[in-house]
């Protein structure tokens, strides 16, 4: 008989790796699993706290499967906090979940993973990993409204060679049905928040980046260079924005339309100032050689894909909303991620 | 968990004793009746009770009046913290390097920490530069739960009645009551913690031993138990299988320490063998290793180049069970502030392996770790992980 495959199946608490696991273990892998501790003490909010932990590891219990813990704390803030907190003190918009996919769950997870005896690892990402051109690529998951192709656009062949992505054909009441199925207690756990090391209270971003850097109040400006408002914090001000700039009860809406931190200075104008034609980027990377053009892009984890000519910058077909600059851009053919690059 | 378990990690918690296993049986069935009551099967009960703070009292060399009974010591240490502070003015000392039941307290009532050098022993420069009139506790571990190093407490309870003359010592002993005479190495404490589960009793029993004349504020009131310190219904069983264990190991200390000290020589000596490996306070002298300021269950390393959870892991597949660092509620180890303050990186501090013996090793463990532990820091290190 064939030994089994051992499979390390990264288990945060929630319910979609939580079911990752059980459908592997039916699939028949030995499957252990393993909740990174990233960030925080016992009184965290965020993803990896310890009642998180403990549902992971109460999961694993009920699955019958091994359950460890790796702390992998300083990398997380070495690679995901510091970079996040850097770029807004530089007026960017940083994507710390990407940052935290490639440095923490894809690398070092999948390196400790190979150093422990593992053949491979998992996570419930709601993604797909598909043949194409000969190559293996990450594809949008069956479900629409939860895929999360964006954030995984970064893998590599040896990456994607080593990963399941046991959900992606699945929807997300699809996966609660199977949670329920295997009496797992997380099956009706709310789904996760987005940046997992600030809480969700109104006002704990600007709380946290006051801790770690000094804030700077910036000038808001109109077109024409006359000042119109103060902001506390150019830190906390993205592009697109429309609350919070001071600038309530006079006349039409005003968005945050640049963002200068040096200066200090943010323009505002009208929300047909908010879209352009071109968007100048950085790190832009293919899959392939050859690439399909127009691509469609997509400028958030969950936001709704435009076509453009990408070639050094990005043309959009149609005026396009500006991309906060730090952005991520991922390249779609159909489903299939093609390409990245970041906004400038 | 029927096959052989290779169990290295007795620092966290030890086997429990047949004395105690026996002494809390005959409780648990026989006598349960509340030792605060009126009749004799409560009498019963507070006679185990005060039987057991006798045996105690002989092992911690201190009058029976002066052992408060606590449910463990992270609770003897907060009553000797907070209790004392709520009766006294004054500021806090603690050692970097002591147990976070120590240092959580005294960070929440501000106070300070006393640095260690690179062996992990007291700077007593330094303790001497934060003592003045206005010290109203000084704690300091005896021994250190991570490395097993003993501190000299009567070196220090000299400087510190001299420049703080109002000043209470305090000293979690927990870790060192299985190995060192505490009974005469903390004559110059006013306060001292223990926990049972260190030396073979069950967990959720401990502690706090209070100098005659010295006021405690208790943490929580209700019945006025154990001198109105220590509220709450006692739990007699565990406390009288906490006196068995006790009782024993103070009877064997001698022969034990010298038994396990020859099985950790020649397990640290071997690992000093594995390149880039540092033995945690110790110097090697003409390529003899000098560990009379360890206790003899320890052993205690770090590799540069490893990861400890990552050698844990592949250790554990073995049924070896062996710590790191304390670990922390989730399970994740966390990283040492005990190395941190000896001045050790985070790298190499990440690298850490404790071996902490007890008096149930034998040496077939200690030849199945020594054989397994330098061939898995070779593999991870090829791995790079």
């Amino acid at each position: 008989m064939k030994a089994k495959q051992k499979i390390l199946v990264a288990m945060s608490g929630g319910v979609d790796s939580s079911v990752a696991a059980g459908l592997l273990q039916n699939e028949g892998f030995e499957v252990t699993g393993v909740t990174l501790k990233l960030w925080g003490g016992p009184s965290d909010t965020g993803c990896c706290s310890v009642s998180d932990v403990t549902d992971a590891r109460r999961v694993a219990d009920s699955l019958g499967i091994e359950h460890h813990v790796f702390n992998f704390g300083d990398e997380f803030e070495d690679n995901v906090v510091a970079p996040y907190v850097r770029s807004h003190a530089k007026g960017l918009t940083p994507n710390p979940c990407i940052e935290c996919n490639r440095h923490l769950k894809f690398d070092k997870l999948i390196r400790r993973a190979r150093a422990l005896g593992f053949d491979l690892i998992a996570t419930g990402h709601h993604a797909r990993i598909v043949e194409h051109n000969n190559g293996l690529r990450i594809a949008r998951g069956a479900d629409f409204s939860k895929d999360q192709s964006y954030v995984l656009h970064m893998l590599s062949q040896s990456q994607l060679r080593q990963l399941k992505l046991p959900l992606g054909e699945m929807t997300k009441t699809e996966v609660r049905k199977i949670a329920a199925s295997l009496n797992l207690r997380v099956a009706d756990k709310p789904d996760s928040q987005d940046v997992c090391f600030i809480s969700n209270v109104k006002g704990s971003r600007k709380k946290f980046l006051e801790q770690r850097i000094e804030l700077t109040p910036a000038k808001v400006l109109d077109k024409n260079q006359r000042t119109v408002g103060e902001v506390e914090s150019i830190e906390m001000v993205t592009i697109g924005q429309r609350k919070g700039l001071g600038l309530s009860g006079q006349g039409a809406p005003k968005y945050a339309v640049e963002i200068d931190a040096e200066k200090a200075t943010v323009t505002v104008g009208e929300k047909s100032d908010l879209y352009c034609s071109t968007t100048e980027i950085k790190d832009l990377s293919w899959t392939d050689a050859t690439y399909p053009t127009p691509v469609e892009v997509q400028t958030s984890a969950h936001g709704r894909t435009a076509s453009a000519i990408v070639t050094s910058t990005v043309e959009w077909a149609k005026p396009h909303m500006k991309v906060a600059p730090g952005q991520s851009l991922v390249f779609y053919d159909g489903d299939v991620v093609v390409g990245s690059a970041i906004a400038e | 968990m029927n096959e052989k378990i290779i169990y290295l990690d007795n620092a966290a918690s030890t086997p429990i004793r047949p004395e105690a296993i026996d002494a809390m049986t005959t409780v648990l069935s026989d006598c349960y009746g509340n030792p605060s009551g009126a009749h004799k099967m409560a009498r019963e009960a507070r006679r185990l009770i005060d039987d057991a703070r006798d045996t105690l009292s002989h092992g911690l060399g201190c009058d029976p009046k002066e052992v408060i009974f606590t449910a463990g010591g992270t609770e003897a240490d907060n009553l000797a913290i907070f209790g004392t502070q709520g009766s006294r003015d004054g500021t806090i000392l603690a050692s970097a390097t002591d147990h976070h039941a120590v240092i959580a307290p005294v960070e929440q009532l501000g106070g300070q920490f006393i640095q260690v050098d690179e062996n992990g022993l007291l700077d007593l420069d330094h303790l001497t530069h934060l003592l003045d009139e206005n010290v109203a506790l000084v704690s300091v571990g005896l021994v250190n739960g991570e490395t097993g190093i003993i501190q000299n407490l009567e070196t220090m309870a000299e400087i510190v009645r001299s420049k703080a003359p109002k000043a209470l010592i305090h000293t979690d002993a927990v870790q060192a009551f299985p190995w060192l005479d505490v009974a005469s190495l903390t004559q110059s404490a006013d306060l001292i913690s223990i926990a049972g589960h260190k030396f073979g009793s069950p967990k959720g029993v401990g502690a706090l031993v209070v100098r005659n004349g010295i006021k405690i504020s208790p943490m929580q009131l209700g019945g006025g138990q154990e001198l109105g310190i220590r509220s709450g219904t006692q739990n007699t069983a565990a406390i009288v299988a906490m006196a068995a264990a006790a009782d024993v190991t103070v009877k064997n200390r001698k022969v034990t320490v010298e038994r396990v000290a020859k099985m950790r020589d020649e397990l640290a000596d071997s690992l000093q063998k594995i390149p880039q490996s540092y033995e945690t306070g110790v110097q090697v002298h003409n390529g003899t290793a000098d560990r009379s300021h360890k206790i003899a269950g320890s052993c205690h390393f770090c590799f540069e180049g490893i990861e400890s959870e990552a050698l844990l892991f592949m250790l554990e597949q073995k049924n070896i069970l062996a710590s790191a660092a304390s670990s922390c509620s989730s399970g994740a180890q966390d990283p040492s502030h005990v190395l941190a303050a000896m001045g050790y990186s985070r790298n190499l501090a990440g690298g850490s392996l404790r071996l902490s013996l007890g008096h149930s090793t034998t040496w077939e463990d200690v030849d199945i770790a020594m054989k397994v532990v330098p061939k898995f820091i070779e593999s991870l290190r090829k791995t790079g992980s």
